[in-house]
């Protein structure tokens, strides 16, 4: 039942039947393109309209409510706006490298999302080094953020630009290794795979506690890697102005915005995919009724579902605590999460190897 | 089919992002003016260049990162095997843990995670 990859395969016929070889391979990669570009779009829209209305649910306002119904079109509105913009560009600036750095964070972040089972069949990219994949790519968008700092030759992007390093790579380590807890319970680092090994129960509830401590440990890292508050002191706006962005203008601003918003898509999804069973239905064995309702709900629905929950907890974070200090943010993950991460790392090995899971 | 797919969505957002850069440029206005294109510093005139010296923390931080992060290439291949390995692994891996929990420790001994 709902399974995509029998859609796939219609289409796949229907093009072989109609075209040539060599064709039916550029028309299925450009409608790879074409869906995954639309999503890409319609996902970072979705997440700045979910923003500001959260944002304004919790400081007891409206948010957007006059383009289109329910301020549904604001956010397309402010697209437009913003195309519409001079691309400013500083006079001392590294012309060159102020250019590259916001394609290199559009990529990084489109790259990733490739690589996301959205639901069964529904993975572009399905590699089966997958996990490490993600992790490395994502890691290149702090070049595109330090790029930025520096090429514009302004103190306040070259503070942002520096802070917002100093944060990323020392929250990666975290978000990896919490990552690695999954990789030794399941021994696949192919996402797909690591999907299939929930069929039974998520690795959240079959782990024990151990995971869902590397859960914690990830959910924080990865709000702390993707430059969002309480860690959002490399644009902190009451000190530095806009951080690492401040000199862009237009769309390029832009595009800062919608990397960031899709960097924060994509550590929620694989939060979800990895400790909460992506687009696998909650199952309880033993409640055969339960389980029969909960299969009756399609996968993507359960996906995205997941997803957003998640993504919601993390805007509750940036809107509910205060911004932390540049020491804080550090001692947070050197002296707590990063020890007590190897510590749980050791522990889920143990626990590994004696089969003590279900 | 996949690394023509990696190939196809590094050229996905080449697209978005060049695509859309080259569009505004043909629709945005274009005037010059001299304090538009001054690095912005609430207004007041900038003084000197911003390639300059900063803070040593960064750096610091960063040459600690960079053992955890080799680390981190070396642990996710022994993970993915642990399962098949068995207990032997288990033995390597708080080997390989203690040495670096060393590193770790002389860091915080010498202070070098306090930020200054």
């Amino acid at each position: 039942m709902y399974d995509f990859s029998q859609l796939t395969q219609a289409i796949h016929l229907f093009l072989v039947q109609h075209l040539n070889s060599s064709s039916v391979a550029i028309v299925e990669l450009v409608l790879v393109g074409l869906l995954f570009l639309t999503m890409y779009a319609i996902l970072g829209l979705t997440l700045v309209y979910m923003e500001r209305k959260v944002c304004a649910f919790i400081q007891n306002r409206l948010g957007p409510n006059r383009v289109g119904p329910l301020g549904l079109l604001q956010t397309v509105a402010d697209l437009i706006k913003l195309l519409f913009k001079e691309l400013l560009m500083v006079k001392k600036a590294d012309k060159f490298l102020f250019n590259l750095a916001p394609f290199i964070v559009v990529i990084a972040s489109m790259m990733t999302i490739g690589a996301l089972p959205f639901a069964k069949g529904f993975q572009a990219i399905d590699l089966n080094i997958g996990l490490f994949y993600i992790i490395s790519i994502t890691s290149l968008g702090v070049l595109g953020i330090l790029l930025a700092g520096w090429s514009s030759n302004s103190k306040y992007s070259l503070l942002g630009a520096l802070r917002s390093g100093a944060q990323i790579i020392s929250y990666e380590l975290s978000v990896s290794l919490s990552l690695l807890s999954i990789i030794m319970f399941t021994g696949s680092m192919q996402l797909s795979v690591i999907v299939e090994s929930q069929a039974n129960g998520w690795w959240i509830f079959k782990g024990h506690i151990p995971v869902f401590i590397s859960f914690l440990i990830f959910l924080i890292a990865s709000t702390a890697e993707t430059n969002r508050g309480p860690f959002d002191i490399a644009e902190a706006e009451s000190e530095l102005t806009a951080g690492f962005h401040t000199e862009y203008s237009g769309i390029k601003f832009a595009f800062f915005f919608l990397a960031e918003y899709m960097n924060m898509f994509l550590s929620a999804a694989l939060a979800a995919t990895v400790f909460l069973g992506g687009w696998m239905p909650f199952h309880v064995s033993g409640f055969e009724g339960l389980n029969q309702v909960m299969d009756f709900i399609p996968p993507i629905v359960w996906f995205f579902g997941k997803t957003f929950t998640l993504i919601y907890v993390i805007m509750l974070f940036k809107w509910t605590f205060p911004r932390l200090r540049v020491d804080q943010l550090l001692t947070l993950e050197w002296k707590y999460l990063l020890p007590i991460n190897l510590v749980n790392t050791i522990v889920i090995a143990f626990v590994v190897v004696m089969g003590w899971y279900f | 089919m996949q690394s023509e797919l990696l190939v196809l969505f590094f050229v996905l957002g080449l697209i978005l992002s060049g695509g859309a850069i080259v569009f505004s440029y043909f629709i945005m206005p274009h005037s010059f003016n001299a304090t538009k294109v001054e690095a912005y510093e609430c207004g007041i005139p900038s003084k000197n260049n911003s390639w300059s010296q900063f803070n040593v923390g960064y750096y610091l931080f960063a040459l600690i990162y960079l053992v955890f992060d080799v680390e981190i290439v070396f642990i996710f291949p022994w993970g993915e095997v642990l399962k098949e390995v068995g207990k032997p692994a288990l033995v390597e891996i708080l080997i390989f843990f203690f040495v670096l929990a060393l590193g770790l420790a002389y860091a915080w001994k010498k202070k070098a995670l306090k930020w200054e």
